[in-house]
């Protein structure tokens, strides 16, 4: 699936290879990946509409995800958020800081040659649980992790 | 010596904020956060960005910095920063980095002093000032070496005392002085951890993290700025950058922070 | 033109630890300055290839920090071989840097 995928992207820069993959019946399958950004799901406010838009379904509750994470964020603005999935074929990973105004921060598909880890930082308006889903073998897999977001005290 | 009475309501709400707030552990809460960051520290952009700086033929005389000398002999940067400040004979007198840089950005590249000193610190979110990313370039020469200010020179000693003199005085409209904040251990403001400096420990984190990332500001920012942030904290009158007052508070304070071992740039919230 | 990136490729095992720091400013769109708000900026699609086989293909929003970290675990590495990182903004700006994953310590 996941070369296929590749195999799309190269094609669509011509209108006939997408006409052609459609036909194929390869825009059918309710996943997102053929769009090049997930606008929806990006501009959603609503963590259930990211979900709809992701096309999250069944959602699993796992202990095999590792949010690290600070418990206090001296800043909202940089709050560093690694993930480790232990769960076998991890495909993609997704963060979401759930009392963000667009609450969507970050999506990474992960190949065969990419380890079930992705660390990166991100913005928190205010303080908030930080949601991070795992598409592994076609199912979904979720696990939260609170995050205190304080105000600075020296400009 | 000032009476209790002496003690400004700045003062007061500071202790009022030490007191109620909660309970929060560096080493446990934020330690993870921290870690995290200065680990992966976007302030290492500005060391790429100090680089090309360093070596482009700029100013009216079209050089590059290479012959300016550290005090370790002109272009020698490994371990140069780790002992400024320091007394230099050509200007015969101690100069910390930024003075220092600012002395060969006039003298060997022709820019205008004052003009140099007026865009010393940049504006947040944008590439900073050509001086904060060319500090942290040459202080990078220094990562993983001791600091290790000495005393040997008279001017070196008499700034060191001096430096000392400033720490310990309270002056100004709120009577405040570095020693209020910086002098016991465990105080924040907020959230915001205050260093203790007068312990060994505290000094050596000073003397060894700048220039830092500044996270608040998503730039480099260097010891000037501190203490420049800190003068206006205490509301007293505008520190006029590289002057002898933040001179000597930076060898007092450096040469308290021997033997730390530097790793720039730091990470500041 | 965009700042280069810098990219830390260590291997440990046969895992190469990838580190990458970019220059930009991720402007939320809803930040304002004295001469008015600061039109939404930020880097929407990062991929990280392996010897020009990609490996991750991440998609961001507003809410990564400005001057954003990645950090990614690339299996089945060896020391010299290629890792090369692209990102893409929302104005359609552009930036691939690489670099050869060096020996872990």
């Amino acid at each position: 699936m996941k070369q296929l995928r590749r195999n799309f992207l190269k094609l669509s820069s011509g209108a006939g290879a997408i006409a052609a993959v459609a036909a194929a019946g390869l825009l059918q399958t309710g996943s997102t990946w053929a769009a090049p950004w997930n606008k929806s799901g990006f501009e959603s406010k609503a963590v259930a509409d990211i979900q709809k838009n992701l096309g999250v379904t069944n959602l699993i509750d796992s202990e095999d995800i590792v949010i690290t994470a600070p418990d206090i964020a001296e800043n909202g603005a940089i709050v560093p958020v690694a993930v480790t999935s232990k769960i076998p074929n991890t495909q993609r990973i997704i963060i979401i800081a759930e009392n963000n105004p667009f609450p969507l921060a970050a999506s990474f598909d992960l190949m065969d040659g990419a380890e079930g880890y992705v660390s990166t930082r991100i913005k928190m308006g205010k303080t908030s649980a930080v949601r991070v889903i795992v598409k592994a073998d076609g199912k979904f897999y979720m696990a939260t992790k609170e995050v205190k977001v304080t105000v600075g005290g020296c400009g | 010596m000032k009476k209790m009475r002496g003690i400004s309501l700045a003062a007061l709400s500071t202790v009022a904020l030490l007191a109620l707030a909660p309970p929060v552990s560096a080493q446990g809460d934020l330690s993870v956060g921290r870690k995290m960051l200065v680990e992966d520290n976007p302030g290492e952009l500005w060391i790429d960005q100090g680089k090309g700086l360093f070596y482009q033929k700029r100013g009216p005389n079209k050089v590059s910095l290479e012959q300016c000398d550290f005090g370790m002999g002109p272009g020698k940067l490994e371990g140069a920063a780790a002992r400024l400040p320091r007394y230099f004979a050509d200007t015969d007198r101690v100069e910390d980095l930024e003075s220092r840089l600012l002395t060969c950005m006039t003298v060997l590249q022709g820019f205008d002093r004052k003009a140099l000193i007026k865009q010393a610190i940049g504006r947040p979110r944008t590439k900073g000032s050509d001086m904060e990313a060319l500090a942290l370039y040459v202080t990078s020469h220094s990562n993983g070496m001791k600091v290790n200010v000495t005393l040997n020179h008279q001017k070196e000693y008499d700034a060191y005392k001096a430096g000392e003199y400033i720490f310990y005085r309270r002056s100004g409209q709120t009577d405040f002085g570095c020693v209020q904040c910086h002098g016991e251990p465990n105080k924040r403001i907020r959230l915001q951890d205050l260093v203790h400096m007068t312990s060994k420990a505290g000094a050596q984190e000073v003397a060894s993290t700048w220039p830092a990332y500044r996270g608040a500001h998503y730039i480099v920012r260097t010891m000037q700025w501190r203490l420049n942030d800190c003068v206006w904290q205490m509301r007293l009158p505008d520190l006029k950058y590289g002057t002898d007052y933040s001179i000597a508070l930076t060898t007092y304070l450096n040469h308290r922070g021997n033997d730390a071992v530097m790793q720039v740039p730091g990470f500041k919230r | 033109m965009a700042d280069p990136m810098r990219i830390r490729a260590k291997l440990q095992g046969d895992t190469a630890d990838v580190r990458i720091l970019m220059r930009h400013p991720m402007e939320t769109g809803t930040r304002k300055t004295s001469s008015g708000v600061v039109p939404l900026h930020f880097i929407q699609s990062v991929i990280v290839q392996h010897n020009g086989k990609t490996v991750l293909d991440a998609q961001w929003s507003q809410a990564v920090s400005q001057n954003p970290f990645l950090g990614v675990r690339v299996k089945g590495a060896k020391v010299g071989d290629k890792i090369s990182v692209t990102w893409t903004d929302n104005k359609g700006d552009k930036r691939t840097d690489e670099v050869a994953v060096a020996a872990g310590s």
